[in-house]
C-alpha cells in the first residue's frame, strides 16, 4: 500500500488524514513501519504529557480544564484516550470523549479514543505512533490519558515528558498505590477537586510521602527494566479545581518548570535515549514473536516437538530452545 | 487494511432526545461482540457527530433518535459527511422509525433501521456484514 | 408456632414429592431478579403483623391503600398523557379527551421546551412538537388552554428543569381566566433528581435545580395550595432500563431528598409534605408491579413518620399516578400491545393509583393516533367499569405470595437506602454514577436475558411471524415548526422588550442570592418573555450541568 498521499497531507496539518493514519498504525503493524518511516524526520515538536489517576479523580474533567488552559494560549492540543480492552471479548467500550468537548473545535484539538488491545501498562501498542502522528500533524502539546492507577501504569512515562498523577480528597487508597509504584514516575502531583474538604490534607499527604523520596527517570538496559535516580527534581504538588478552573495558571507554570528543568540539566537527552531503547524493545519483541508465532505454527518439525512434549520426553524449556535454534537457523 | 482490523463504531444520540437505554445497551452488545465502540453520549449536534467521526474514523456510527427528528437530522448529518468527503462509513438509525420513513432516509445514504424490540445479534450482525470498508 | 412448623414439614414433604426438574425452568425469576418459589404458605409471612405492617385503608402504614373506600368512593383520574404539534393542535385532542369521558389533562412537551431552548434556536431542530406541545411564551400557554376551565380541571404538566417557569405561565393564564392560584388543582413534575439519575433533562447542575423545587414547594405552600409540587418519578428510571425494586428504591430515595431539602429551608414538614405526589412504572409482571405499590406506601410512611417526624395523616399518605410501560411495547404486531397495558393497567389498579396514563398500542411505531388513545382510554373504562376490581378495597392483600413479595420488596429497597446513604445522599450518588451504573447493569442483563431467550416477549423472541404489520400512524409535520417560529417571532415584536430586560436583571439579581424566585418569574412570565430567556438568564448565575457518566 502506498500511504504518501495520506502522509503528505498530514504534515500539512490535515484532520483526516491524521485520522485515517492512525487508525492504519493502530490495525497493521506493517504499514505502521512505512508510515513513521517517512514521517519520522518531522516529528520531535510536540511536548507530550502523560495523565493518569484512579477512577474517580475527575481525570477527563481535569483533561477538559487543562485542554482549554492550553487553547486559550493558541496552542493545538491533541488527546490520546486509553480505555481497556475485555480480555473476553477483545471488544471495548471508549467513554472519555463524552466528557471533553465543551469548548473543542476541530481547529485546536484532536481527541482520539483507543482500546489497550490487551497490552499492559495501560497503553496501546500503537500509542507510540500515535504520539507521532499527532505531532506531524501540528500538536504543541499531546496529552497522554491512562486507565487507572496501578503499577502497571509506569509505561506511560517511557513517552511522556512530563507526568501529572492526579488524586483527591479522600480515596485512601490511591495512597497505597502511589506507594506502589507511581510515586517514582511522577513529575507532579495534582490533587484534584480542591473544593472539597481534605484537600489540604492530601496534600501534606503526599509531601509526607515525598520527603525521603526523589524523583525517578526511566532507563532501561538490554532486557530488563530499572529505574536511574535522578536526585535533581522533587516531584512538585499542587490542587486544582476542575470544574471552575481555579489554580491551572500555578499549574501550567509548573509543567513548563519541568519542562525547563528538563532541557537545562540535560535529562532530556538521557529521556530521549530510553525512549528510543524502550520502543526498539517494545518493536523487537512484537515482531519476533510475531515470527515466531508463524514459524512454529508452520514448521512440521515443531509438531514432532510438541508431539514429544506431549509424551513428557520433552520439556517446554528444551522445546523452546529447539524452536530457537530453527529460528536463528532461517 | 489487514483482515484482524478490529471493527469501531460510533453510537450516538443526536438531538434533544434522553432515552439512551436503547443507545446504551446496543454499545455494550457490539464491544461484547468484539468491537471497539464510542458511545458519545446523548445532545449531540450533527456538527458535534460529524467532527467526531471525522477523529475517530470509524467504521461505523449508529444514531439513535426517539423523538421523531430523525427526518430532520439525519439528511443534516449525511451532507456534512459528505462535504467532509466521507463516504466510506456506514451510517444507521435506531429507535422510533416509521416504514414510511424509511425511504427517504435510504436516500440520504443511512442503511440499516431498527426499531424496538431488535434483537441486539441482529444489529451486530448488520454492522458486521455491511461496512463500507 | 406449631402450626407452622407442622406447614413447614408438610411443605417439604410436598415439595419432595414433585421434584423440580419437571418444571419449565431450573428457576423462576421475576424482573427484580428476586427469585420465585413454587409455592408460597403463611410460613412466608409469619413475621407479618397485621395491625402493623398492613393496617386498613386510608391508616398508617398506608399498605392497603392510600384512601379508606379506594375505588368505591372515587374512581381513579384518567388521565391521558398528550401533546404534540402546536398549543392549537393539542387544544383540540384535549377537548376531543374531555368529550370521552378523561377526567384530568396531562401535558406533554416539546423537548425543545423541556430543555428551555427556543423554537429559533438551532439545537431545537427537528425536535419542535414532535414529542410533545411546543410552548415558548404565555401566548402559547393561553393557546393550549383556550376554551378550558382551570378552575374545573386538573392538570399535570410533565416538566422538569423548567417546571417553575411554566407553573408560572399556568398561574397567570389561571388568572386571565379569571381564577385565583388557590382554586387551580394540578402536578408539575418538578424532579431534577431522576433527571440525572436517568431522563436526563437536565439544565443547571443539581444545587441550583434543587433550590428552584424548594423554591415551587415554598410558593405552592403559600399561595397554590391546591397543587402537587413535585411528581417523584420513578416511571424513567424505570424507561431507563431498571428494575422494579431499584425503581421503587430510588424513586423514594428522591422523595426523601426533596424533603430533607424543603426542611432544610425551614419549612414545616406537614405543611408541604402532603402536596408531594409519586409517578410510577407499571410493567409485565403483574405481582411485582402490586407489590411495589404496597411497599411504596409503607416505606413512605414509616420513613416519614419515624425518621421526618411528620404527623398529619396526609404527609405519610403516599398517592401516586401510574404509567404503563413505554419500554414494554413492542413494535413487532403492535395490537398485542393493548393487551400488555391491559395488565399493566390492571396492576396498577390493584396497587391502588390514584391516576393512570395507559399507553397506545402505536406508541412503539409513532405517536399515538386519536383511534389508539381512544382505546387506550377505553381499556381503562373497561378496568372501572367491568372487571369487577373495584368493589373491594386491595383484593389481593393475604396472598402469601403477595404479601411476602411486598416484604420482600420493602427489604430490598431499605438495601439500597443504605448503600446510598454510604455515598453521601442522593447527590452524592448521582454525581459517582452510582444509580447510572446501577440502571445501566440491570438494561444490559435484561436485554441478554431477552436475547438468550430466557425471557418470552410474545412475538419479538417467540412466536415471531414474518408479515409486516400496518397500523395508521401520526404524522407531525415540519410546518409546526415553521409556525412555532413565526408566533415567537411575532411575540417578540409585539411585547414591551424594555419591561423584558428590567424583568430578567431583576430576576438574575435575585438569583444570586437567596431569595424564592418564584415572584420574578411571574413577573417576567406576564410581560411574556419567552421560557429560553428566562432559562439563559438563570444559567448565567447558575451554570450548566455536564454528565460524567458513562455507563
Amino acid at each position: 500500500m502506498d500511504y504518501s498521499d495520506l502522509t503528505k497531507s498530514l504534515i500539512k496539518g490535515n484532520t483526516r488524514a491524521a485520522a485515517r493514519l492512525i487508525t492504519i498504525v493502530e490495525n497493521d503493524i506493517e504499514a505502521a513501519e512505512v508510515i513513521i518511516n517517512s514521517i519520522y524526520q518531522h516529528t520531535g515538536k510536540a511536548y507530550i504529557l502523560g495523565v493518569t489517576g484512579s477512577p474517580g479523580s475527575g481525570k477527563s474533567t481535569f483533561i477538559s480544564t487543562l485542554t482549554k488552559s492550553y487553547i486559550d494560549l493558541g496552542k493545538k492540543v491533541g488527546i490520546i484516550c486509553v480505555d481497556p480492552t475485555s480480555p473476553l471479548t477483545g471488544g471495548a467500550l471508549l467513554g472519555d470523549r463524552i466528557r471533553m468537548k465543551q469548548y473543542f473545535s476541530l481547529d485546536n484539538v484532536f481527541i482520539r479514543s483507543m482500546a489497550n488491545r490487551g497490552q499492559l501498562g495501560g497503553l496501546a501498542r500503537a500509542t507510540e505512533d500515535v504520539i507521532k502522528i499527532l505531532d506531524v500533524y501540528g500538536c504543541d502539546i499531546i496529552i497522554v490519558e491512562t486507565v487507572g492507577v496501578g503499577q502497571s501504569e509506569v509505561d506511560i512515562f517511557k513517552s511522556a515528558q512530563s507526568v501529572v498523577v492526579l488524586v483527591v480528597p479522600g480515596l485512601g487508597d490511591e495512597i497505597q498505590a502511589i506507594k506502589a509504584g507511581i510515586m517514582e514516575i511522577t513529575d507532579i502531583f495534582v490533587v484534584n477537586k480542591m473544593d472539597l474538604p481534605g484537600a489540604d490534607k492530601k496534600v501534606a499527604d503526599i509531601m509526607q510521602m515525598l520527603e525521603f523520596k526523589k524523583s525517578y527517570k526511566y532507563e532501561s538496559e538490554g532486557v530488563g527494566d530499572k529505574f536511574m535516580k535522578i536526585d535533581k527534581w522533587t516531584p512538585e504538588i499542587t490542587k486544582v479545581n476542575s470544574k471552575t478552573g481555579e489554580n491551572f495558571d500555578n499549574l501550567l507554570k509548573l509543567i513548563n518548570k519541568h519542562k525547563t528543568f528538563l532541557q537545562d540539566s540535560g535529562v532530556i537527552s538521557n529521556y530521549m535515549k530510553n525512549r528510543i531503547k524502550n520502543e526498539t524493545i517494545q518493536i523487537l519483541k512484537h515482531k519476533l514473536t510475531k515470527k515466531a508465532e508463524e514459524l512454529i505454527h508452520s514448521n512440521n518439525k515443531i509438531e514432532e516437538f510438541i508431539e514429544k512434549a506431549i509424551k513428557k520426553s520433552l520439556d517446554p524449556y528444551s522445546l523452546a530452545g529447539e524452536i530457537l535454534k530453527l529460528f536463528f537457523e532461517k | 487494511m489487514s483482515k484482524d482490523k478490529i471493527i469501531k463504531v460510533l453510537v450516538c444520540k443526536p438531538g434533544l432526545d434522553g432515552h439512551d437505554r436503547g443507545a446504551k445497551v446496543l454499545a455494550r452488545a457490539l464491544r461484547d461482540a468484539g468491537m471497539e465502540v464510542i458511545y458519545t453520549g446523548i445532545h449531540q449536534t450533527p456538527d458535534d457527530i460529524v467532527n467526531t467521526v471525522i477523529q475517530e474514523d470509524p467504521d461505523a456510527v449508529m444514531l439513535s433518535i426517539l423523538s421523531g427528528s430523525h427526518n430532520a437530522l439525519c439528511p443534516i448529518i449525511m451532507q456534512k459527511l459528505k462535504d467532509q468527503g466521507i463516504d466510506d462509513v456506514l451510517v444507521a438509525v435506531g429507535g422510533i422509525i416509521p416504514d414510511e420513513d424509511k425511504p427517504f432516509l435510504e436516500e440520504q445514504g443511512l442503511k440499516g433501521f431498527y426499531g424496538p424490540g431488535t434483537n441486539l445479534s441482529t444489529i451486530v450482525e448488520f454492522v458486521k456484514n455491511n461496512l463500507k470498508r | 408456632m406449631a402450626e407452622f412448623d407442622k406447614i413447614k414439614e408438610d411443605m417439604e414433604e410436598w415439595q419432595n414429592s414433585y421434584p423440580t426438574k419437571k418444571e419449565r425452568r431450573k428457576s423462576f425469576k421475576n424482573l427484580s431478579d428476586i427469585e420465585i418459589k413454587r409455592l408460597y404458605t403463611p410460613n412466608d409471612v409469619k413475621e407479618l403483623n397485621y395491625e402493623l405492617d398492613l393496617g386498613f385503608p386510608g391508616q398508617y402504614p398506608f399498605t392497603r391503600g392510600a384512601y379508606p373506600n379506594m375505588y368505591r368512593g372515587r374512581l381513579w383520574t384518567m388521565r391521558q398523557f398528550a401533546g404534540f404539534g402546536t398549543a392549537e393542535q393539542t387544544n383540540n385532542r384535549y377537548k376531543f379527551l374531555i368529550e370521552h369521558g378523561q377526567t384530568g389533562l396531562s401535558v406533554a412537551f416539546s423537548l425543545h421546551t423541556i430543555y428551555g431552548i427556543e423554537a429559533t434556536d438551532q439545537k431545537a431542530l427537528g425536535e419542535i412538537g414532535k414529542e410533545g406541545v411546543a410552548i415558548d411564551t404565555l401566548k402559547d400557554m393561553e393557546t393550549l388552554f383556550d376554551g378550558i376551565d382551570l378552575s374545573k380541571i386538573s392538570t399535570s404538566m410533565t416538566i422538569n428543569a423548567p417546571a417553575s417557569i411554566l407553573l408560572a405561565m399556568y398561574i397567570v393564564t389561571a388568572e386571565k381566566q379569571g381564577h385565583s392560584p388557590e382554586q387551580l388543582r394540578g402536578t408539575i413534575q418538578n424532579d431534577i433528581l431522576k433527571e440525572y439519575i436517568a431522563q436526563k433533562s437536565w439544565i443547571y447542575p443539581p444545587e441550583p435545580s434543587m433550590r428552584l423545587i424548594v423554591d415551587t414547594i415554598e410558593y405552592c405552600t403559600n399561595h397554590v395550595p391546591q397543587w402537587y409540587t413535585i411528581s417523584i418519578s420513578g416511571y424513567h428510571i424505570r424507561e431507563a432500563g431498571s428494575t422494579a425494586v431499584q425503581e421503587l428504591a430510588f424513586t423514594l430515595a428522591d422523595g426523601f431528598a426533596y424533603v430533607e431539602a424543603a426542611i432544610e429551608r425551614g419549612l414545616d414538614v406537614d405543611a408541604f409534605a402532603p402536596r408531594l405526589s409519586f409517578f410510577f412504572n407499571s410493567h409485565n409482571n403483574f405481582f411485582e408491579e402490586v407489590c411495589k405499590y404496597r411497599a411504596a406506601r409503607r416505606i413512605w410512611a414509616k420513613h416519614m413518620k419515624n425518621k421526618y417526624g411528620a404527623k398529619k395523616p396526609e404527609s405519610l399518605r403516599l398517592r401516586f399516578h401510574t404509567q404503563t410501560a413505554g419500554v414494554s411495547l413492542t413494535a413487532q404486531e403492535p395490537e398485542n400491545n393493548m393487551v400488555r397495558v391491559t395488565l399493566q393497567g390492571l396492576a396498577a389498579v390493584l396497587g391502588g393509583t390514584q391516576s393512570l396514563h395507559t399507553n397506545s398500542f402505536d406508541e412503539a411505531l409513532c405517536l399515538p393516533t386519536e383511534n389508539a388513545v381512544k382505546i387506550a382510554l377505553r381499556t381503562q373504562q373497561i378496568i372501572a367499569h367491568e372487571s369487577g376490581v373495584t368493589d373491594t378495597v386491595d383484593p389481593l392483600a393475604g396472598s402469601y405470595y403477595v404479601e411476602w413479595l411486598t416484604n420482600k420488596m420493602e427489604e430490598e429497597a431499605e438495601n439500597y437506602f443504605q448503600q446510598i446513604d454510604e455515598l453521601g445522599g442522593v447527590i452524592p450518588a448521582i454525581k459517582a454514577n452510582f444509580f447510572q451504573k446501577e440502571i445501566a447493569n440491570a438494561s444490559y442483563k435484561y436485554q441478554q436475558e431477552i436475547e438468550n431467550r430466557e425471557r418470552t416477549i410474545v412475538a419479538v423472541n417467540q412466536y415471531q411471524q414474518k408479515e409486516p404489520c400496518t397500523v395508521p400512524l401520526l404524522k407531525i409535520d415540519e410546518e409546526v415548526a415553521k409556525e412555532q417560529v413565526n408566533t415567537l417571532i411575532k411575540i417578540k415584536q409585539e411585547r414591551d422588550n424594555d419591561k423584558i430586560q428590567e424583568n430578567l436583571l431583576k430576576l438574575k439579581e435575585a438569583a444570586k442570592g437567596t431569595e424564592n424566585l418564584m415572584p420574578y418569574i411571574m413577573d417576567a412570565i406576564r410581560a411574556y418573555a419567552s421560557i429560553g430567556e428566562i432559562i439563559n438568564t438563570l444559567k448565567e448565575v447558575f451554570g450548566t450541568y455536564f454528565e460524567d457518566s458513562i455507563f
